[in-house]
């Protein structure tokens, strides 16, 4: 579903990704992690098309076309998601129209109905059921005063509504408390399917408990230094990144 | 210079001498000593603290004449996208300033409320508008407004009576109309509202002229005792106007004020909105959207004179500014010595679509009285880019996109227009006047 090939990208000055190797089938869920600064984050960005990041090098194929030359709006309708790390507040933007929009933008692509009104609120209930969210939240501006939980939360119910093929997380587990981890866990997995690949970037294990991962990668510094099995995840915890470097 | 000045001066005298038969002796009093004030103050330069930032040259530089009367070149068709949505109480027409019967529409007021041409209004004998006009909008301080009184020939004028209210808006159309190049118009407004008695007013304002034109209005508002009054100025003139434009309101006790200023056209922009809080417990709210493109300059002074304790204001001022549009926000606040328990809060905003365009911004705080509350804030940025990002990562064109931050942008005044699809018309025309789409 996705092959990014030796990817090199520049921001700033600087080279933060430095020749990146990954591939990841449809149907699995693959997981990175990695010290803070080691370009996660970036690597999330390019894929979904972030004007401020300049490719040097590498390509990204994903279902066969090459990503990198679709805007990131064309990326979106072809079923690229991406849950921010921090995710923007949109004044005077209602979420719940927002959402619609979005959704609809993507039926359109698809050649497929627009939803109405009614349609539409079915579809987001059931999937507010699933991350437990509160409805009043739909009815204020995109992410407005979101506490940092509920921002990632929206993410997720974001992800849940527009159904896209490619999910890329990108610390959505980050600042969500214990309950909200597992609901939040919840929904993914609820997303998790044959016809779907997931991509997340996490920082704890204790996620990678809940959404168990086809393939774990460590990204340091700008690079994918070592790939394996969950268990990779639980070798991390107990003895940290400085292990792998040394490794290397 | 002074022959500019000669030239309003020649043209003034020979209007009033033209109406000179029926007018009552304070009127042709009240231009003549306007005519004189003008004179004496000339047009305001940069030099002046009011006028810093704002070069009137494109107005002191040419010759201006008077408009001919331009009823007979109104069509339907001008008029007809300018009308209100849904029901109106009554529509007042002025083509060029001067007002035409046969566009107009009174017949849906409550009975009791008097609604007229200020040309026949003023020319009655013992008018009660003598009592009101000229005593919000003193000529003796400001050159334009003096200016606009020495051509006091024509306007609208309401009067609401004690206990009356009006449901639906009442709307005033001052169109610019005719194919002479450089005319002027002076529209004046007065309405006068009296205790617990409430009314909507829109006043608007276009023109279709391409050469360039000046319109130099002046409205006095007043607001009786527990009166209701929302007033809704729409500046939507062509880009070759000059647009100068001063609301002056009296808000007596206890009385609720919410003055809109929605300013989208012109090339040259200034509106000035002076309210005195002159009763304890009056409340006042304005709001403002304005829009400036191409080399356009946008100019908006709001004073807000809290003369008596108890009162309350609210005001928030956004603005667009493309290309090398430019943009002058002055909110002054003057809360006198014995206004205690004031409670004042001015916000301004501007949203920059250009690197070159810019604002000159300023609150000035005139506080003389020790138990207030008053705050100001402003805050001038461009398109969060971040946010232009999210939305295209969630599918919407980039394009789009920026559509949709300057509507939501825009949309936080304009959703406080509580006329029907007002504001969403309104929000339309922003859009369609945004650099990139097509006009
Ligand atoms: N636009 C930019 N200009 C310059 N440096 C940048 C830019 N964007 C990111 N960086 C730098 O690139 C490096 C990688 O950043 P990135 O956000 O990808 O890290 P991350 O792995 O996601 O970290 P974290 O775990 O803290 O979220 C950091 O050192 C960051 O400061
Ligand atoms: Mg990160």
């Amino acid at each position: 579903m996705l092959r990014i090939e030796n990817l090199h990208v520049r921001a700033g000055n600087r080279d933060i990704l430095r020749g990146v190797n990954l591939s990841i089938d449809i149907g699995q869920v693959h997981a990175i992690m990695g010290p803070n600064g080691s370009g996660k984050s970036t690597l999330a960005r390019v894929l979904a098309g972030h004007p401020e990041y300049a490719v040097t090098g590498g390509t990204v194929a994903y279902r066969g076309q090459d990503l990198l030359a679709m805007d990131p709006e064309m990326r979106a309708r072809e079923g690229v998601f991406m849950a921010f790390q921090y995710p923007v507040e949109i004044p005077g933007v209602n979420n719940a129209y927002f959402l619609k929009s979005a959704l609809n933008a993507l039926r359109k692509h698809r050649g497929e109905e627009e939803l109405d009104a009614m349609d539409f609120m079915t579809l987001v209930r059931d999937r507010m059921k699933w991350l437990d969210m509160d409805e009043t939240l739909l009815n204020r501006a995109v992410n407005e005063g979101f506490s940092g939980g509920e921002k990632k939360r929206n993410e997720i119910f974001q992800m849940a509504v527009l159904e896209p093929a490619l999910a890329i997380l990108d610390e959505t587990d980050s600042g969500l408390d214990i309950d909200a981890l597992r609901i939040v866990a919840r929904g993914v997995n609820a997303m998790r399917g044959p016809d779907r690949a997931i991509l997340l970037v996490t920082h704890y294990q204790r996620l990678l408990n809940y959404i168990v991962p086809d393939v774990v990668h460590v990204l340091t510094d700008g690079r994918i230094v070592r790939s394996g099995g969950k268990e990779l995840a639980l070798e991390l915890e107990e003895k940290g990144y400085v292990w792998l470097e040394q490794a290397v | 210079m002074a022959t500019m000045l000669d030239s309003y001066v020649a043209e003034a005298e020979r209007a009033a001498s033209a109406g000179r038969q029926g007018d009552p002796t304070w009127l042709m009093e009240t231009r003549r000593h306007a005519l004189e004030r003008f004179t004496a103050l000339g047009f305001p330069t940069t030099r002046e603290e009011e006028w810093r930032f704002t070069s009137l040259a494109p107005i002191a530089e040419r010759r201006f004449v008077l408009a001919k009367n331009g009823a007979s070149a109104l069509r339907p068709q001008d008029l007809d996208p300018l009308r209100l949505p849904g029901t109106t109480a009554a529509t007042l027409v002025f083509a060029n300033g001067r007002y035409v019967p046969a566009a107009s529409d009174i017949r849906g007021l409550p009975p009791g409320v008097r609604i007229d041409s200020l040309g026949v209004a003023m020319s009655q004998p013992a008018s009660a508008i003598e009592k009101h006009l000229t005593r919000a909008a003193s000529a003796d301080r400001h050159a334009f407004t003096a200016l606009n009184t020495a051509f006091l020939l024509d306007g609208a004028f309401l009067s609401v009576p004690d206990g009356i209210q009006v449901e639906t808006p009442i709307q005033f159309v001052f169109l610019a109309i005719g194919d002479e190049p450089e005319t002027v118009a002076h529209p004046r407004v007065l309405v006068v509202m009296g205790a617990g008695s409430k009314a909507s007013i829109v006043e608007s304002y276009s023109g279709a002229h391409a050469s360039p034109y000046f319109t130099n209005t002046v409205t006095e508002l007043f607001a009786g005792e527990d009166a209701t009054l929302n007033h809704y100025k729409l500046q939507q003139e062509s880009a070759a106007c000059a647009h100068i434009g001063a609301m002056y309101v009296r808000a007596a006790r206890n009385s609720t004020v919410t003055c809109h200023s929605i300013s989208l056209g012109g090339s040259l922009v200034r509106n000035e909105v002076i309210v005195v809080m002159d009763g304890e417990g009056a409340e006042c709210t304005l709001n403002g959207l304005y829009f400036g493109d191409g080399r356009t300059l946008v100019d908006n002074h709001t004073t807000i004179d809290h003369a008596r304790p108890h009162c309350t204001s609210r005001e928030v001022y956004k603005g667009i500014l493309a290309d090398h549009a430019r943009a002058v926000f002055n909110g002054k606040i003057i809360v006198r010595p014995d206004a205690q328990k004031t409670d004042a809060k001015q916000t301004n905003k501007a949203l920059l679509l250009s690197e070159d365009a810019q604002i000159n911004t300023k609150p000035e705080l005139e506080i003389f009285a020790n138990d207030v509350k008053c705050t100001h804030g402003a805050a001038i940025g461009q398109m969060d880019e971040e946010a232009i990002f999210y939305l295209r990562a969630r599918g919407f064109g980039e394009h789009e996109a920026r559509r949709m931050l300057i509507q939501a942008f825009a949309g936080d005044v304009l959703s406080r227009i509580p006329i029907g699809t007002l504001g969403a018309r309104l929000d339309q025309e922003l859009m369609r006047r945004l650099p990139g789409e097509h006009r």
